[in-house]
């Protein structure tokens, strides 16, 4: 990650000795033992979940996924038979058909919204902004029922389009509130500077605000995603389709079909951790710093 | 090209008056100077022009048009910033040719106007860096050059100097003032430092707590001040000022200085006696050894001697006051010694001591 990087450069002084070398390891060695212990226990449920999900039914019903040193047997079916014969292979796609557009719709509403409440001047716009503010106390689930009878006469919960609808509107108090603090935080110069050679109010956002707010906006984008992804409630709530049910909703059938198969369990658990982890490593290298450098000083 | 005329201009921040009924017509190609303490307002008149900030009351010109709604990307104005502004995602090229891009001109137009502004600011070789990259003075060109591309018809500049180094602000500053000559373009610009301001203006506007103090050439602004705040900004070391009481066509000062005063000067003062006045008089129109014309008598003892090389600056002890004196070093002034130092009645300067308003017009100081 990027910290690595920064806590690296700051590190390592020219013209260093080799016993000043040897010395600062050894002062920082007990700290990476302790680090890595931590992250070892923070790990060993996934390590577990991902090595339980190779392993055939027997084996898993015998022995703790720690012996799997001794045996050393691995087999792909239980992801067969997960995405083939249980549906969640479709559950998968239903997954990302859901999850997509919820995260991009949110972004899109609330950095507009965010630039709105940081860089234009409109009557209220304080006081509207404090109130979408406050809204960030509601909680969630109070609003459930009445959105719900709202959608069922529109019959938005037929298809995808209410739980997008759904998702988008409740992140946005915190996209727009977050976005806002990051967006106030552009030097107001560079703002000026571009109305001044021609840039449109919308040109503005598009050629300074977002290039310069990539990692804030990727940071939101995350936790969007994640958010939709491992939701449960609002997909039991806003999907009145069977075949369109994501992956929380397939996996909870299962639990309650197959109690005890854990080789599906471990299996379809592990593809829904897939995704998340997919998306955090590929985003996380956006979270850059110093890009405002050079900018104003 | 274009004139600039603020036209009765007001700008306010709720019950505070940043900018004061400003009447203030800059001419064609004319290099300006707004300059003034932190707080006068200079910045804001400059930011009323780029349509920065709202005209509160009055009318703004850039040319035969009222700008006042008029955005800042149709004023036809371009800005250098105190702070640079570089887009930090963009390299050098791109800085450049930005406002050329949005305004959608060829190609190849906006390739050689960017070559030729790289070259007028030797930016050659750094046109595709991005701006971490450069040092302070190269960012500084950068800036520059942005708004050189734009060929504008009136140059904005916000204390553009003001974050570089002593020896580097002295390079940009001619290089400016070469700019301002060659292109022959409007210049608006801003600085607190009166040094640049009586270098690089063709006029100056001098500005406190809102209000326009003064505006003509350098030299009028150093010669004829028209009140006590632009005599003690332009010129430094700043002029001494002494509290002093006309009487009779003289002036008494403290620790019983008395100055006859010349006809000229007499008429200035007027009849009233006990008028409450201010005395001032530059530095470096003090003398030791003779001085041209009448001249009055400063006695005191000196306490400092800065020595310069070419002249000395005295802090000498005078009419209960520090006053600062800068003569030939020559003259090998030592702590301790008594001074006579010699004022000629041409230097002295003269404001009422409540509205601070000087006595000696322009017409006056010419005919003298």
């Amino acid at each position: 990650m990027s910290t690595n990087v920064a806590t690296e450069r700051i590190a390592v002084p020219a013209g260093e000795t080799v016993s000043a070398r040897v010395l600062r390891a050894l002062n920082r060695t007990p700290v990476h033992i302790f680090l890595g212990i931590i992250a070892v226990i923070w790990l060993a449920p996934t390590i577990g979940l991902l090595v339980t999900s190779f392993r055939p039914r027997s084996d898993i019903q015998s022995t703790g996924w720690w012996e799997v040193l001794g045996t050393l047997r691995f087999t792909l079916e239980n992801y067969q038979s997960v995405i083939n014969a249980n549906g969640m292979g479709r559950a998968f796609l239903n997954s990302l058909f859901i999850a997509v557009p919820s995260t991009l719709l949110p972004l899109l509403v609330c950095s507009l919204a965010a630039y709105a409440f940081s860089w234009l001047r409109f009557p209220f716009r304080d006081t509207i902004f404090l109130v979408i503010v406050a809204l960030l106390m509601v909680p969630v689930q109070v609003a459930f029922l009445p959105v719900q009878q709202l959608f069922a006469p529109l019959k938005l919960t037929q298809g995808f389009f209410g739980i997008w609808l759904a998702h988008t509107a409740f992140a946005l108090p915190f996209g727009i509130f977050l976005l806002r603090n990051f967006f106030i935080t552009l030097p107001r110069d560079l703002i000026e500077a571009a109305r001044i050679d021609g840039s449109s109010t919308l040109g503005v956002f598009r050629n300074i605000v977002v290039p310069l707010s990539v990692p804030a906006l990727a940071a939101y984008g995350i936790f969007q995603f994640l958010w939709v992804w491992n939701d449960l409630l609002m997909a039991l709530i806003f999907i009145g389709n069977n075949a369109n049910y994501p992956m929380t909703i397939q996996v909870t059938t299962l639990l309650g079909t197959y109690g005890s198969e854990w080789h599906l369990l471990a299996a379809s658990a592990f593809l829904l951790m897939f995704v998340p982890l997919a998306v955090f490593f590929s985003l996380q290298r956006y979270f850059v710093q110093g890009l405002l450098a050079g900018s104003v000083k | 090209m274009a004139t600039v005329t603020f036209d009765h201009v007001t700008k306010k921040y709720g019950d505070v008056l940043a900018v004061n009924d400003l009447n203030l017509a800059i001419n064609e190609g004319e290099f300006m100077v707004l300059v003034g303490p932190s707080g006068c307002g200079k910045t804001t008149s400059l930011r009323m022009i780029a349509g920065l900030e709202e005209i509160s009351s009055g009318e703004l010109k850039i040319g035969d048009r009222i700008v006042n709604d008029v955005p800042p990307k149709d004023r036809d104005i371009a800005m250098v910033f105190q702070s640079y502004a570089l887009y930090p995602h963009m390299t050098v090229r791109d800085n450049m040719a930005f406002g050329l891009k949005l305004r959608k001109l060829p190609k190849s137009d906006i390739e050689k106007r960017v070559n030729e502004a790289a070259g007028i600011l030797s930016l050659d070789k750094l046109l595709d860096r991005k701006p971490k990259e450069l040092s302070g003075g190269q960012r500084q060109r950068v800036a520059l050059g942005r708004a050189i591309v734009r060929e504008p018809a009136v140059f904005l500049m916000d204390e553009p100097l003001s974050n570089l180094d002593a020896k580097l602000r002295v390079q940009t500053r001619a290089e400016i003032a070469r700019l301002h000559q060659r292109m022959g373009t409007t210049f608006v610009y801003v600085t607190h430092d009166q040094v640049e301001a009586m270098t690089m203006g063709t006029r100056i506007a001098v500005m406190s707590d809102g209000l326009l103090q003064q505006v003509g050439t350098p030299q009028v602004l150093y010669d004829t001040p028209s009140n006590r705040f632009v005599a003690g900004f332009i010129g430094s070391p700043a002029m001494n000022f002494v509290e002093v009481t006309a009487d009779n066509g003289k002036l008494v000062g403290p620790e019983g200085w008395v100055a006859e005063l010349p006809g000229r000067l007499r008429n200035a003062v007027g009849a009233v006696n006990g008028r409450k006045l201010i005395a001032g008089f530059r530095p470096e129109h003090l003398e030791l050894k003779e001085a041209e014309g009448q001249t009055v008598t400063v006695p005191g003892r000196a306490d400092v001697v800065e020595y310069l090389g070419n002249e000395e600056l005295l802090h000498v002890t005078a009419l209960g006051k520090d006053v600062v004196a800068i003569v030939d070093s020559d003259n090998r002034v030592k702590p301790g010694d008594v001074l006579q130092l010699l004022l000629p009645y041409t230097k002295l300067h003269l404001f009422d001591a409540e509205s601070g308003a000087s006595l000696i017009s322009e017409r006056e100081q010419v005919a003298a």
